[in-house]
């Protein structure tokens, strides 16, 4: 009866939504309950964003992760606000390039990875989130390989089709970083 | 002999038989014979529907033989909209009095215009309140003395009267802005011209039609009908003038839509989008 | 049977709607309602139907009123604030017998409030969605998937009980995504022969009137009305209840708030203690039969609301205040956890036992 928590939070503009959704995107396709949801308003335009997502086997109660198992951090005031949240076991992925200063925390793993980086010497500017959603799927698996891969597929809409190959680069970067 | 006689005149039959409410020497009922003689006249009183408003004439769903809905004080054009939009073959008309149409139901009367809503408006400006005793009206003149003017209509702090025709007459979806009135016979015979021209706009899909009617209300002003009649010539006319604001086919143009791109013509995204 | 897909709620609420046959759309931006209007005004023009941004939304609730007076499925859909301004236009839809669908994605009030998801228009959507004596049926969706069955059930029962219904939705449910199967696309509608669509000379005119200046008549037709309600208030009484056979702790939540309860109640079980839930779906009329059921174990009520309590007035009622009834909330757009309802479970479960 297994239920992740995810958190995912950076910039708005970032893609933490549509990461959030590529997550979702796996849990539907496997058939889970599942839950995304967003913050909203004013914080959406230029400042921070944030989704939750959970995957359980169970119907899920309160959508909203005040207290993740797994955090995506794309900017240092995320790091700042829900390190300290996360459960004993948990995991963070931190994007280095825009989160200089990390600090380990007892009980959870840390994996700072320079996703924006990377994501330009590859060519892939602006998908560091799927990045991220590599490296987590990598340290904590949340769905079968092969049904992440498809959740791009699901998720990148038909007009920006040349987009899939993209991220499914980008994943596979963030999985062998 | 007999068979020399005709009838020469008779109640229209999108005029039901009952007793209105109006005062004796009110021209609203004058207004809504020429618009029932209007519906016969075009043969289209089966596929009318009326909106009455708030107001003297808030009980015209009961005078009017075709479909009608009473609507909120000033949301007549809202309901109309609505109203059109799902049966764009019906014939849709909003009938509105000053208070009604130019304060609480501006934002819908300016909106419903703009949008260029393919309905009638039959607008009875009397400068007053009529059904709630005489207080003042967006229309009311300066210095005109009424329930909640009783020192005269003081613009400098109850500001100036509305002219809706030369108001709305700037927007680019109105077809037709007239002005009429009904004191004389051959008044009344121009205003119900001005009213079927108004309808056969709809008719023809040329876009939003108002005609503005001045009107008296002899017993809130405290007049009988004919001094009222004098009253409004001598003070209404002049703020309010007799004509046509705005008539796209007249203007020489097809319909509302090439009226609004020749008023744009030197706008890049209007003209490109209109072609 | 169509496949599951990922939706926003308020995206559910739309695409239920139109596959209800609802053909006419009339609303004005509000947060957190907006993707809802978005998705009529990409999707309408494709199903040869009218999205109309209106001027403000006392226009959107008098176009409604309109469409449905001319016999349309019709909907409009706001946010707090919004739906007091609509709320004259509702009264006047109570007071015609106009059928309409009406969507509050709630947000934090009173006044400009905060744009964050909250319960607090429970009394202004059961007691009063517009003046005089009337009701509108009110459904609390607590799942993406209800706001696509609610909002697809909620025409029928608009059109059957000639009555404006209300989805009473929050930002939370609106802006969530979850797994949803819509429903069935509703080719037959239902004939309103009472509807002005013009008489074409067949039949005496229709008029659509809130307005008997005769207190008598005007009497009559609230009092013929009142019957309907009283059919409502039998027939349409609907609530979901989760472990409530041997509750002691009774807990009653709806919409967003009831998935924390859940949450909770299950947290609770595996403790010990004896909780249960009753979640009610309609809100008008008030599920009392599947409350007062639970009586015959209950100790305590907990009304569990994000607001500062105004459901629980109704839970009283229905348990005729036999037993307590305690209260466990958030507000201002403050959603609770379910640490904090299982913590008043605790407390309530050692009152109990003392």
């Amino acid at each position: 009866m297994a239920t992740e928590n995810i958190l995912l939070a950076g910039f708005g503009g970032q893609g933490v939504l549509f990461a959030g959704k590529v997550i979702a995107s796996a849990g539907l396709i496997e058939g889970r309950e599942l839950s995304w949801l967003p913050s909203y308003g004013p914080e959406m335009r230029g400042g921070t964003a944030n989704c939750s997502v959970v995957l359980s086997d169970d119907p899920i109660g309160s959508p909203l992760v005040t207290t993740p198992d797994a955090l995506i951090a794309m900017n240092q005031p995320s790091f700042d606000k829900f390190c300290d949240k996360v459960t004993d076991g948990g995991v963070i992925v931190v994007d280095s390039t825009l989160v200089p200063s990390t600090h380990e925390i007892e009980g959870v793993r840390l994996c700072a990875i320079p996703a924006a980086q990377m994501a330009e010497e590859a060519g892939l500017k602006g998908l560091a989130n799927i990045i991220c959603v590599g490296k987590l799927f990598a340290e904590a698996p949340f769905c079968d390989k092969d049904t992440l891969f498809a959740a791009i597929d699901k998720c990148v809409p038909a007009r920006k089709a040349a987009m899939v190959e993209k991220n499914k680069q980008a994943l596979k970067i963030g999985m062998n970083a | 002999m007999a068979e020399e006689r005709k009838i020469v005149y008779q109640r229209p039959h999108a005029l039901l038989p009952v007793n209105t409410n109006y005062c004796p020497g009110c021209p609203h009922g004058i207004v809504v014979r020429t618009v029932a003689e209007v519906l016969d006249e075009l043969g289209i009183e089966g596929k009318t529907v009326g909106i009455a408003p708030v107001g003297c004439a808030v009980m015209a769903y009961d005078f009017f033989g075709c479909d009608m809905i009473e609507a909120a004080h000033g949301r007549a054009p809202a309901v109309a909209t609505g109203c059109k939009r799902v049966n764009p073959d019906n014939i849709v008309f909003a009938y509105q009095g000053d208070g009604d149409l130019a304060s609480i139901g501006m934002a819908e009367t300016i909106h419903a215009a703009t949008r260029g809503e393919n309905i009638t408006v039959i607008f009875i400006n009397n400068a007053i309140y009529g059904m709630t005793g005489g207080q003042m009206a967006p229309t009311s003149l300066p210095h005109q003395v009424t329930q909640t003017s009783p020192y005269g209509r003081d613009v400098s702090t109850a500001g100036y009267p509305i002219r809706v025709c030369e108001l709305l007459s700037t927007l680019d979806g109105v077809a037709l802005a007239q002005r009429v009135t009904v004191d004389t016979p051959k008044n009344v015979r121009a205003a119900k011209r001005a009213i079927k021209k108004a309808f056969q706009y709809q008719i023809d899909g040329v876009g939003y039609s108002i005609i503005e009617v001045v009107s008296t209300c002899p017993t809130n002003w405290g007049m009988t009908p004919q001094d009222a009649f004098g009253w409004m010539r001598e003070n209404m006319l002049p703020y309010y003038p007799l004509g046509v604001f705005r008539d796209v086919l007249a203007e020489g143009h097809e319909s509302v839509a090439e009226a609004a791109i020749e008023r744009a013509k030197d706008c890049p995204i209007v003209m490109e989008g209109g072609k | 049977m169509s496949e599951k897909v990922l939706m926003k709620g308020n995206e559910a609420l739309a695409e239920s709607a139109i596959r209800a046959g609802c053909r006419f759309f009339f609303g004005y931006p509000i947060t957190p309602q907006t993707e809802l209007a978005a998705y009529m005004s990409k999707r309408m023009p494709k199903e040869g139907g009218t999205y109309l941004q209106a001027e403000s939304e006392i226009a959107a609730i008098n176009m409604v009123y309109g469409a449905s007076a001319a016999g349309a499925r019709v909907m409009t859909s706001s946010s707090s604030p919004g739906i007091s301004l609509k709320t004259e236009g509702i009264s006047y839809m109570i007071g015609a017998d106009l059928p309409g669908v009406i969507i509050n994605v709630q947000r934090g009030g009173p006044g400009l409030g905060s744009i964050q998801p909250s319960q607090a228009d429970y009394w202004q959507a059961t007691r009063a969605l517009g003046h005089g004596d009337g009701h509108v049926i009110v459904l609390a969706p607590s799942t993406v998937q209800e706001m696509a069955d609610l909002a697809y059930g909620a025409f029928d029962l608009a059109d059957e009980y000639r009555t404006p219904v209300m989805i009473l939705a929050d930002g939370m449910l609106g802006q969530m995504m979850e797994p949803v199967v819509l429903p069935e696309r509703r080719e037959e509608l239902p004939e309103k022969p009472w509807a002005v669509t013009g008489h074409k000379g067949q039949r005496p005119h229709n008029v659509v009137n809130s307005l008997y200046l005769t207190a008598d008549d005007l009497e009559y037709h609230v009092v013929e009305r009142e019957k309907r309600y009283d059919i409502i208030r039998r027939e349409e009484q609907r609530a979901e209840c989760v472990m409530t056979e041997d509750a002691e702790i009774v807990v009653v939540a709806f919409g967003a708030s009831a998935r924390i309860a859940r949450s909770a109640v299950v947290q609770a079980r595996e403790k010990g203690i004896k909780a249960g839930l009753v979640r009610p779906i309609t809100l008008w009329p008030f599920p009392q039969d599947a409350v007062a059921a639970t009586l015959s174990t209950a100790k305590a009520y907990l009304s569990v609301e994000m607001s500062m309590g105004q459901m629980i007035e109704d839970v009283r009622l229905a348990v005729h205040d036999r037993v307590p009834v305690e209260f466990c909330g958030r507000t201002g757009g403050v959603i609770p956890t379910p640490a904090e309802v299982l913590a008043k479970l605790e407390e309530m479960n050692a009152k109990g036992g003392e």
